[in-house]
């Protein structure tokens, strides 16, 4: 399957990139896409343990399933106001 | 509707369009961006925010408040990009009947928007470089 990851904040500036697409294995889950960005982006790993991610807009566990053109986005703690 | 703006943050309009003949309150807030952050001197503010998602979280805050409080309508607005030091970054509009309930609504509606709603602000500093405010992880 192909997703599209967004990248904001802290995690646009560790990854150097905005957006990406990713090719995974039928099956996939959160949690394996962002193993794969880690890899290929060691300096995301600092921002795991605060990172919330959203499927398509609603935030998800790591645990959800990932489907075909799905939008991952990568979100930092939020501060705005 | 919330709104999203590259643009100064419209006050006035968002007054008039608050403005109710059954209502006797608009409770008003502005978030306006500062000089100095735990102890440096910032010299600018720029917001960024993942504009769909953030959009919808804005407009199910406008909702619930309505919902939780005795209130007639909550507009809220969040200006993204750069924002000079003392222009408003957000703006968060309660309209009641009375006025106690607007006060509540308001403070709420903004304690809440600054933890669940996916806009993340960066501060530069005087003495040079920048950084991410820290914020709070989105449950």
């Amino acid at each position: 399957m192909t997703i599209t990851v967004l990248f904001f904040a802290q995690a646009r500036e560790h990854s150097g990139h905005a957006r990406v697409t990713l090719e995974l294995p039928e099956g996939s889950r959160v949690a394996d896409a962002l193993a794969v960005l880690e890899r290929d982006h060691p300096a995301l790993a600092s921002l795991r343990p605060h990172l919330a991610v959203a499927v398509d807009q609603r935030l998800v566990r790591t645990d959800a399933p990932l489907a075909h053109g799905v939008e991952l986005a990568l979100l930092p703690p939020v501060s705005g106001g | 509707m919330a709104e999203l703006t590259r643009d100064p943050i419209p006050v006035e309009r968002l007054i008039a369009g608050s403005a109710r003949p059954d209502c006797g309150a608009i409770a008003l807030f502005l978030g306006t961006t500062r000089d100095h952050h735990e102890g440096r001197r910032v010299t600018g503010l720029s917001y960024e925010a993942y504009e769909p998602m953030a959009l919808a979280a804005l407009d199910a805050l406008e909702r619930e408040t309505v919902a939780r409080f005795d209130v007639a309508a909550c507009h809220i607005v969040h200006r993204l990009g750069k924002v000079p030091l003392a222009e408003p970054s957000v703006a968060v509009a309660v309209t009641a009947a009375h006025r106690g309930p607007a006060f509540d609504a308001c403070r709420w509606a903004m304690d809440e928007l600054k933890r669940t709603v996916p806009i993340w602000k960066k501060e530069s500093y005087a003495e040079g470089g920048e950084g991410w405010v820290e914020g709070t992880p989105l449950k």
